[in-house]
Formats: structure tokens, C-alpha cells, sequence
């Protein structure tokens, strides 16, 4: 995070030639930059009503951040515009010094939270159509993320089939708050599209407020929003589980990002534990709910978790399994991770390799 | 009294319905529910025929669980030797929208603890159930209350109508504060919004299970709207939380407040500490593989205090099988803390009675 780096803490090497994936890099726009893929009739919109969402404020979230954009304050581009927007900043900064293959785009603009069904769509398109051209065809190994109206599935299917053949896409990105949790029924027809077109799903943190941050209401600071958004990945997790939808879809793939995973053995536990006495309401699970955790789930480890004692990171990874563990940086965000710091135990050669790059090799389609 | 048994700290006595509780409320309130013909209160939080709200051998068919004392006497007082057992009374006054209404059931449940289970056995003590929905008529029951010292505590649902760390309900931690009465949160919910942050999930075990979070976002509440600094000495307890989220938790609290403590610079501690010193909690249900000792000793290791953890029953709420009331390979210098010396620490009204 901010705090300073230090410099005598043991390096995680990686090899200059291991070629990492980062799942979480964020690209923003420079002004006016979306206007080009966008109707008249839609730039109109976005111009008077702005992007409609159920927040308090009408063009800035509802708690305030701690740096400005969010953004580390070394990032932004000495030729202006936003921290992420600037490719060739981008490349100077992250993809060149850390050696990154592919760092996959995850837009957090608020496209898909409108509570307009129609502006999110026009939205997620115009998103989709500036990633593909301002981003990868700039530097291709960027690599884009599917923008979707998820509370819409017509209309999301409409754009999944519109990108899927696009080597420029590799992944269909939802947030991990949504209207309803996301195993409703509602959304099946998203995850039949993602299997039919081989695509993973990736849930970054954040998303629609329609619900509080708490089932008691509305934390007062940012210190607090920042820490629980993570419930809302844990939600996501236990209603796909619970709600059969890998039972229905075996080959999906679904990526948690950003929010956090220490969580994910006690989670696993306790849906264990109360599912044994309770399995009758929820219908033919296959399996008990932690085994889907460890079939259908990957965790992008951006903000990884700072254990009081370090090596009780490599329990957790241990748990989850280090297949499905995934490097991250949350590029430009303020509490970025450096591959090179923010692990603080040691890894073998192999385990390196699947955090930094195999484990995203088999869940993403780079083409 | 000599204590000769373990103190449980989360015990349900089966609360009855209107009609018992009508002899505990003034002539407007009794005329009202029997007018209005208003009863079946009981919380959307345990459904009465829900597994959960009763282990299997311990219901009794046609009685609700833990219906009355001699039920909870045969089948937990004494196969598990309990010495002392908190009362926690599930009630729907905490959760009732009308707050005048919500008061007058949870004084009501009060006072029939009193009559119906603290007078008829030693080793009950009961928490003082107090209507969150109105924080001024929650002070006037906790004074009303205070008196009889087999009160230890004040109980409020985890998730209520607002995060618990804002100042509206700070006059209730400051009667609890000076009565010497820890705060205590149990599992349940009022319902004023979804039970999860991504919407309302379809499933009674989906909301039961991630109650765990709203266990965090409240520690998380308290301790970064100061209410530690204004009420340094005063404990909140969370009951049948689950436990085993807590060192994550942890972890990623330390981590947040080190990249953002300036927003709340009365927070001038690390949370691990405030968390390890005003924080206690309930060992049932204790959310490892049932058996795992590895994972319990774990989990021990990593919360890293041996101040915190409170041994309980949640009977009778099905949580334990046969007699494995306490979580696998504690060692038996912890399970001495747990049983006895945690609960004398944590409720200074406990302590006045034992020898």
C-alpha cells in the first residue's frame, strides 16, 4: 500500500523471461474518448443524465477515495490525462518494466450499472469498442474485457456473440455487486453464452449499489467500504455454489478479482458445515459447496492479503490451490502490487510459474 | 456459589408466545395484541421448524425448542455441566418496525426470564434484550433492568437499522458502559436490508452463512467510528458468529487502515489490537471441518490472543453433534480460559456470584 518500500524485505525473483500475466489492469479514458463509439442519441444521454446509477452523487462515487482517481501518484502520464489512460505510459510504467505477456483490461466506468437498461447497453458497447482499438490494438498485449448490460440478458447475449470471435476480447467481465447475487436464475443465460463461447467470466470487486455495502446499512468511511466490498466476492462465490449454476454449467470458469481470498477456506468451511444440516433447501447440489470452490473458482491476488506472520499466506494458497491462484496488480490503482514485494514467502520455481502465468494460460482465451 | 462447571455464554431458553408474555405488559399493550390478534413474532433469523433452530434429538414434538426449563436442564445444563449459562432470548421485539411495540415485547421477555427461569435455577443469568430500533427506550430498559445483577449483558442483533459504530446508538454503549455490562451481538438480522451486499440470495442457508460478514463489517464500524475511544473498557461479544473468519479479517484490517488511516485519525492503534482487546466471541459454532484438529490449532495460532474466545453451548441451536461441544484439539490450558476464566473476564457481574 502507501507505506513505504522496503528496500531489505527478501525479493520474490522472477525470471526475466517468465512473462507474466497481470488479470487486473485498468484503463480510463481520456476526455471526451468515448464519445467516438457512441450514437448521438447517446452521447446526449450520457451528456445530461450521466451515467444513471444508484448512487448518491452524480458523476463520482459515494466514498470518497484516498488519492485522486484512486490512482498511485506516480501514475500519471507527464503528457496529461488519467492515471491508465495513456498506452504508451502504461507500457512505460508496467508492461515493460515487470515483463508483462498479457495484462488483461478490466473498465471499471460504470457501463453496466446504469440503471437504464438501454445506456448500459450503448455503454458496455461503446466500452467494449474503445478497449479493443484505443488499448489493444495499440499495445496487444493488452487484452480486452466483454462489457455487458448483465441485467438485461438479451441484450448482454447480443454483445458476448458480437466479441466473442475478436482475438482482442478474452474474458466476459461482471462485477461483484450486482442487482441480485448473481446464481438467479436471471443470469444463466450469461453463463450458457460464456460456455458456448469458451469464455471465462471475471468478477471484479464493485459494481451497482442497489444494495448496502451491509446487511446493517451504510458504513461511514471509505476504510470500511474498501474492506467489506469483499463480502460482496464471497456473496457471488456462495450463490453460484448454492444456487447449482456449476452443476448446470461444469466448464465454467469464473475469476474473482480484487476481493481478496483469505476468506476462501473459512467460507468454504463454514458452507460445509451448515449445508450438511440444511442441504435439503437447496436442491441437488452434486457436491459439497467448498469442492466447487475447487473446480470453477480462480482468485487474482491484488490486494493480497498481509498475514501477521507471512507464511500463513502459503496455508491459504495451500487451500485454494495453487492452480487457481493468479497474479494481479490493480495497475494504477493506489495499492498496486509489485510481483516483486508483495508475496512475503517463499515460492518454488513451479509455484512461481502457475501464480505468475500457467494458471492464467489455461483460464483465459489469448489468441 | 462455587462454580463446578463450565459458563456458557450463548444459551437459548425457548421464548413463548404473546399470550405468556401478555402478564408482562401494561393494560394497552395486553388489550393490544389481543385486539389486533397479533402474534407469531418469532425472527425471520430461525425459522422455529428450520434445522438449525433445534438439533434434531433435541426437539419435542408440539413444543417449541428449549421450551422450558426442565427441557433445557435434561438436555444441556446438566449432560454438559454447565455452572453458568447465559440466557440469550431470540425475540422479534428486536426487530420490530414499531419501536413502542418492539420495547413493550422485549420488556415483557425481560421480566418473564426472570420469573420463569432466573428464580428457578442458580445457574442462569439472562442478557437484558433491549429494542435497537429505539436507542433511548433501550437505555430506559437496561436502567430499568441493571438492578437485578443476574443481568450480564446487553444483546442486540448483528444487523440492525443502521452500522452499530454510528453515534445514534452510542447511548446505549454508554448505559452498558456504566452498568458493567459487556454488549453482545448475536447472530440475526432486522431485515431493513438485504442480507448481502449483491441483493437478497435465495436461500435461508445463504443469509445464515454470511452473517459472518456482517460480524466484520460491525467490528469494523465500532472500531472506526471511535466508539473504542469514547468506551475504552467496554466489550462487545459476538455470539454464534462462527469464529474462524477472524484472522482474515484481521489481516486485511491491518492492511486497510495502515493505506487509510488519515480518514479516521482517532484510530490511532493497529485494529488487531483494539479487535484483541475489546472483542470477544462465542465458540459455537466454531466454522472448521468437524474433527480437523489442525485446523482448529490453526485458526488458535493465528487469532493469537487466549483472551478471546468464549466457550458456549447455542443450544439449542444445531451446531454440535452428540457431546463435542467444544471445538477438536484446544489444549487444556486453553480450554481453562475458554470454559471459566474468559467468561469471569469478559462479565464483571459473573464474578460477583462465584467463589
Amino acid at each position: 500500500m502507501n507505506a513505504p518500500v522496503d528496500l531489505a524485505a527478501p525479493r520474490l525473483e522472477t525470471t526475466q523471461t517468465l512473462g507474466i500475466i497481470d488479470c487486473d489492469v485498468h484503463p480510463y479514458p481520456r476526455a471526451g474518448a468515448l464519445n467516438p463509439y457512441l450514437s448521438e442519441r447517446w452521447r446526449k444521454h450520457v451528456f445530461e443524465y450521466g451515467k444513471f446509477n444508484c448512487g448518491i452523487y452524480a458523476d463520482r462515487g459515494t466514498y470518497p477515495r484516498f488519492s485522486p482517481n484512486t490512482c498511485r501518484r506516480d501514475a500519471w502520464p507527464p503528457g496529461g490525462g488519467l492515471p491508465g489512460s495513456d498506452v504508451g505510459y502504461i507500457r512505460d510504467q508496467l508492461l515493460d518494466p515487470y515483463n508483462i505477456a498479457y495484462g488483461v483490461l478490466e473498465p471499471l466506468l460504470g457501463g453496466n450499472t446504469s440503471r437504464n437498461l438501454d445506456e448500459a447497453a450503448a455503454l458496455c458497447s461503446a466500452m467494449n469498442d474503445w478497449q479493443a482499438i484505443d488499448f489493444v490494438d495499440v499495445d496487444p498485449r493488452l487484452r480486452a474485457s466483454i462489457l455487458v448490460p448483465q441485467d438485461d440478458p438479451p441484450a448482454a447475449i447480443k454483445e458476448i456473440e458480437k466479441r466473442s470471435g475478436d482475438w482482442r476480447f478474452c474474458q466476459i467481465q461482471l462485477g461483484s455487486k450486482t442487482s441480485e447475487p448473481l446464481g438467479r436464475r436471471r443470469y444463466w443465460p450469461i453463463f450458457a453464452a460464456a460456455v458456448e463461447h469458451g469464455l471465462s467470466i471475471g468478477l471484479h470487486i464493485g459494481g451497482t449499489q442497489s444494495s448496502a455495502p451491509s446487511a446493517s446499512g451504510w458504513p461511514q468511511f471509505y476504510l470500511e467500504d474498501h474492506q467489506v466490498l469483499s463480502h460482496s466476492m464471497q456473496n457471488q462465490a456462495t450463490s453460484l455454489i448454492l444456487e447449482g449454476v456449476f452443476d448446470a454449467f461444469p466448464t465454467l470458469k469464473v475469476v474473482l478479482i480484487e476481493g481478496g481470498f483469505a476468506w476462501a477456506p473459512t467460507l468454504g468451511w463454514r458452507l460445509d458445515n451448515h449445508w450438511a444440516k440444511m442441504r435439503d433447501e437447496v436442491g441437488a447440489l452434486k457436491r459439497k459447496p467448498s469442492d466447487y470452490m475447487k473446480t470453477n473458482l480462480w482468485f487474482a491476488t491484488q490486494p493480497v492479503e498481509e498475514p501477521e506472520h507471512p507464511e500463513d499466506l502459503r496455508k491459504i494458497f495451500d487451500w485454494i490451490g495453487w492452480d487457481r491462484m493468479m497474479y494481479s496488480s490493480d495497475y494504477p490503482h493506489w495499492d498496486f502490487d509489485d510481483p516483486h514485494l508483495a508475496f512475503r514467502f517463499q515460492m518454488t520455481e513451479t509455484e512461481k510459474r502457475k501464480l505468475f502465468r500457467d494458471n492464467a494460460l489455461d483460464v483465459y482465451t489469448f489468441r | 456459589m462455587t462454580l463446578t462447571g463450565a459458563i456458557d455464554c450463548d444459551i437459548h431458553p425457548g421464548v413463548p408466545d404473546i399470550k405468556a408474555l401478555l402478564p408482562y405488559m401494561d393494560a394497552f399493550w395486553q388489550e393490544s395484541f389481543v385486539h389486533r390478534g397479533l402474534d407469531g413474532f418469532e425472527m425471520m433469523s430461525y425459522p422455529p421448524n428450520a434445522p438449525i433452530t433445534c438439533r434434531p434429538d433435541w426437539r419435542i414434538q408440539g413444543q417449541r425448542p428449549a421450551a422450558n426449563l426442565g427441557t433445557m436442564q435434561a438436555q444441556a445444563l446438566d449432560p454438559f455441566n454447565i455452572g453458568l449459562a447465559i440466557c440469550n432470548p431470540l425475540t422479534g421485539g428486536q426487530v420490530s418496525v414499531s419501536e413502542s411495540m418492539g420495547a413493550a415485547i422485549c420488556s415483557a421477555v425481560n421480566d418473564w426470564i426472570k420469573e420463569h427461569w432466573l428464580d428457578k435455577d442458580r445457574r442462569l443469568r439472562a442478557s437484558i434484550v433491549v429494542p435497537p430500533q429505539a436507542p433511548m427506550l433501550a437505555v430506559e430498559e437496561i436502567e430499568r433492568c441493571a438492578a437485578d445483577r443476574r443481568f450480564v449483558q446487553v444483546l442486540m442483533p448483528v444487523a440492525c437499522e443502521m452500522m452499530l459504530g454510528r453515534s445514534y446508538y452510542w447511548p446505549i454503549y454508554e448505559a452498558a458502559s456504566r452498568h458493567g455490562l459487556p454488549i453482545g451481538l448475536h447472530a440475526g438480522s432486522m431485515y431493513r436490508y438485504a442480507p448481502t451486499s449483491t441483493g437478497w440470495p435465495s436461500h435461508y442457508l445463504h443469509d445464515y452463512v454470511s452473517q459472518a460478514q456482517t460480524f466484520e463489517d460491525q467490528i469494523l464500524s465500532l472500531i472506526s467510528n471511535g466508539v473504542f475511544n469514547k468506551y475504552p473498557d467496554l466489550k462487545f461479544v459476538m455470539i454464534e458468529s462462527g469464529v474462524t473468519w477472524l484472522p482474515g479479517f484481521i489481516w486485511r484490517a491491518i492492511k486497510t487502515w495502515r493505506g487509510v488511516r488519515a480518514e479516521v485519525p482517532w484510530m490511532k492503534r493497529s485494529p488487531a489490537d483494539t479487535i484483541r482487546e475489546n472483542i470477544r466471541l462465542t465458540v459455537q459454532p466454531f466454522d472448521t471441518p468437524p474433527g480437523d484438529a489442525d485446523a482448529v490449532e490453526r485458526i488458535i495460532e493465528q487469532i493469537d490472543s487466549d483472551q478471546m474466545l468464549l466457550f458456549a453451548s447455542d443450544y439449542p441451536h444445531w451446531q454440535f453433534e452428540g457431546d463435542a461441544i467444544t471445538p477438536a484439539g484446544l489444549s487444556p490450558s486453553l480450554l481453562q480460559r475458554i470454559r471459566i476464566d474468559n467468561p469471569l473476564d469478559t462479565y464483571p457481574r459473573l464474578k460477583e456470584t462465584v467463589a
